[in-house]
């Protein structure tokens, strides 16, 4: 129902189910907030009112309400700018700072801190409150996450997108009052999701750029770096490039100017994980055994198989996800073609993903003694590493990948977008049983929404059923429909993080909460990449078949499994 | 006394009959803790694993309430009343002659589980203040040089 209302005195229309803040941000007035969140690309509109920042006056009200809780009526008369209201945001901002530390000089999210820019934007000069802290400000590093809860404000946006966007719970707030903190996390499988809508330092990720510039700098090491497909259409956002641009030019660039010694394509590493993961599903397909097939490419998912689901560990790909194939064959083909020593080699690679670093580290990702990976950094590390050592994108000139392995198909660029994968499979399985690809875009899995089904052609006589899942909750509740013998697919994509890697928890930090724009311009730069790629499909990489002719014989071969396939493991107990 | 297998299958009856549903957690947490003394956490993964909830969320939940305790009880239970009549009488000082003697505070238990010291608002014995509680026994018109003498007798 559509009401009249006025704010700062000027007339406007609402519907009656909108909050005051959702009709100001409509006409773009501004009204500050902390605690809120609308995670758009989920729909989840977190709104506690626990700050009070967003406070308005509204006539007839003894007592200021929240404007992201309170819901618009006829005849209100709203004002967000009364010096009431102004003073009453300067005094709570005062009291959430005076048990918070001062040690903005060297946060990591300095620069890039709400409370922070709140304070700024507030015209705070002086806090008049000194109170102890809440807890040590100290980090504690969890698998790669790091956790300081004296810098937690206790808005619970984390909480609220743990619980609601990936159905997990591993951080739920615990203890009351004073001594409320934040838990640690228990069956975490580091998305990194909680990090991007921390609003302070209380929660940010592991820093190994150190490890690499050291690396770098050792004449003895040969370190190279592969870049997944998610990676070239957001690095723009630290340069000032609009959203989604595709930047990987640049980018090959500056890895060369920081002195890798081969700068590498995870897409590579894709085309190569299709060639055996489509093997892998036609010959589940026809035996009709172990259906569906869900991609493993997703360590976060993964991981939440693993700790969830472990009765379902036989449906997940054997497959190692692209980066640690890369890996393998970095070590192992290139190393002998190139006559290198795999211990001489480094393997980097640049990740939008939190959850890589705990996946490199899993100790049956490794061939012959060595880590496929060795490191991985993330989009927020890798653009820090360039700043500190002035290199500015904009000033680089076009690169191009290494050869070998810096070739890919359109298939591979599309990984890093939900659907992608499910596509590339697509793609190649339909070349394998039909001979020819009539139109290589199966636009039928695109999109954004969490859980996606399609049937899609791939032969003249072979139609598949298809599901795509971003962001867990939607994976759980497929994953239960199996388990009941409700859902009946014959391949299915997970992908942890909501939208894919284009909104991977390695990304940069969002800098305003509707984040959606920026994802769909991802996920457009990703398939300009492919469209504009001359090779769409894995299986007609140049430098995959050399590689198959060369090395691995035959795709699901012994030499195959034993460097590109992996086992996963019951940690519901751990 | 039953055993710990006989108290986790009386806890698993009881989240049945309320059809392991999360929202009745609580009630399950009186009874574990009922049955148990306290929650300590292979206690509380048990009844995650049966509502099938990540045990963070029990973890939550447990922390929350001052009711519920992740320590067992001791086995004394002093109670010393801190309510304003007591409290003007001195029940602070009560409370602080117990602690040094027992070398614990307010909340804890001491090591050997002898005693579990808590404090409360009013007994409703106002008229004894201050008054100390350990287990059923109440103790009336107390002075500081009393204590010892009293927590000797356990």
């Amino acid at each position: 129902m559509l009401v009249n209302i006025k704010i700062n005195g000027k007339d406007y229309q609402a519907d009656s189910s909108l909050t005051i803040l959702k009709v100001a941000r409509r006409y773009h007035i501004h009204i500050p907030t902390l605690c809120y969140m609308f995670h758009e690309e989920t729909n989840l509109e977190h709104k506690p009112a626990s700050c009070r920042v967003c406070v308005v006056e509204v006539k007839g009200k003894r007592n200021l309400v929240p404007a992201c809780a309170t819901t618009v009526y006829e005849g209100m008369e709203v004002t967000t700018n009364s010096i009431k209201c102004i003073e009453y945001r300067k005094n709570i901002v005062e009291l959430l700072l005076s048990n918070h530390p001062n040690d903005c000089v060297y946060c990591a999210k300095n620069n890039r801190c709400e409370l922070q820019s709140l304070a700024a934007e507030l015209g705070i000069r002086n806090v008049h409150y000194h109170g102890e802290l809440s807890q040590k400000n100290e980090y504690k590093n969890i698998r790669g996450l790091m956790k300081n809860p004296a810098k937690c404000i206790l808005c619970n946006r984390c909480t609220a997108v743990c619980r609601e966007v990936q159905s997990i719970e591993a951080i739920v707030p615990t203890m009351r009052g004073f001594k409320t903190v934040i838990s640690s996390p228990s069956k975490c499988i580091t998305c990194g999701q909680c990090i991007q809508v921390c609003p302070t330092g209380a929660l940010i990720q592991e820093d190994n750029t150190f490890q690499v510039e050291k690396l770098l700098a050792d004449p003895t090491k040969f370190v190279v770096v592969n870049t997944a497909p998610a990676v070239r259409v957001s690095l723009g956002d630290e340069f000032n490039y609009p959203a989604g641009a595709d930047v990987t030019k640049k980018m090959v660039a500056s890895l060369r100017e920081l002195g890798f010694d081969k700068v590498f394509d995870t897409n590579f590493g894709a085309d190569l994980t299709i060639m055996e993961e489509a093997t892998e599903f036609i010959e589940r397909y026809k035996s009709g055994k172990n259906l569906p097939l869900i991609t493993s490419c997703c360590p976060g998912w993964v991981k939440f198989i693993e700790s969830f689901y472990p009765e379902l560990l036989h449906l997940p790909s054997s497959c190692k996800s692209p980066t640690e194939m890369f890996g393998a064959i970095v070590k192992s083909y290139y190393a002998e073609k190139n006559h290198l020593d795999p211990k001489d080699i480094v393997v980097v690679s640049l990740m939008p993903c939190l959850a890589k670093k705990r996946e490199a580290a899993r100790t049956e990702l490794s061939n012959d003694g060595y880590q496929n990976v060795d490191i991985v950094l993330t989009v927020k590390e890798y653009a820090d590493l360039l700043k500190r050592r002035g290199i500015d994108l904009r000033e680089l000139p076009d690169a191009d990948f290494d050869h070998p392995l810096g070739e890919s198909s359109g298939a591979g660029d599309i990984f890093g977008n939900t659907g992608g994968v499910i596509e590339a499979v697509a793609r190649t399985a339909s070349k394998w049983l039909s001979g020819e690809v009539k139109d290589v875009n199966f636009t039928q899995v695109r999109g954004l929404s969490g859980v996606r089904e399609a049937l899609v052609r791939v032969s003249d006589d072979i139609s598949l059923s298809l599901c795509v899942c971003s962001g867990l909750k939607g994976a759980r509740d497929v994953l239960e429909k199996i388990k009941r013998g409700e859902a009946h697919y014959d391949a299915i994509e997970i992908m942890a993080c909501p939208g894919g890697c284009v909104n991977g928890g390695g990304q940069p930090i969002r800098q305003d909460m509707e984040q959606i724009n920026v994802i769909r311009a991802r996920q457009k730069g990703i398939y300009d990449i492919d469209k504009n790629k001359l090779v769409r499909i894995s299986c007609d990489n140049e430098e995959i078949k050399e590689l198959y002719h060369d090395y691995l014989i035959a795709p699901g071969s012994e030499k195959a499994h034993e460097l590109l396939h992996t086992v996963f493991h019951d940690s519901s107990k751990a | 006394m039953k055993s710990n297998k006989e108290l986790f299958a009386e806890l698993d009856t009881f989240i049945e009959e309320k059809h392991n549903d999360p929202s009745e957690l609580i009630a399950i947490l009186h009874k574990a803790q009922g049955l148990f003394g306290y929650l300590p956490m292979n206690v509380q993964q048990f009844i995650a694993d049966k509502l099938k909830i990540n045990v963070s969320r029990v973890y939550g939940v447990v922390t929350f309430y001052s009711f519920f305790t992740m320590v067992p009880k001791g086995d004394n239970v002093i109670n010393i009343c801190l309510g304003t009549a007591c409290f003007v009488r001195g029940a602070n000082d009560l409370l602080a002659r117990v602690e040094e003697i027992l070398k614990i505070k307010n909340g804890e238990t001491t090591p050997d589980g002898k005693f579990t010291l808590t404090t409360l608002r009013c007994v409703g014995a106002c008229g004894l203040a201050p008054v100390m509680q350990i287990n059923d026994k109440t103790y009336g018109n107390l002075k500081v040089d009393d204590i010892d003498g009293i927590l000797s007798q356990y």
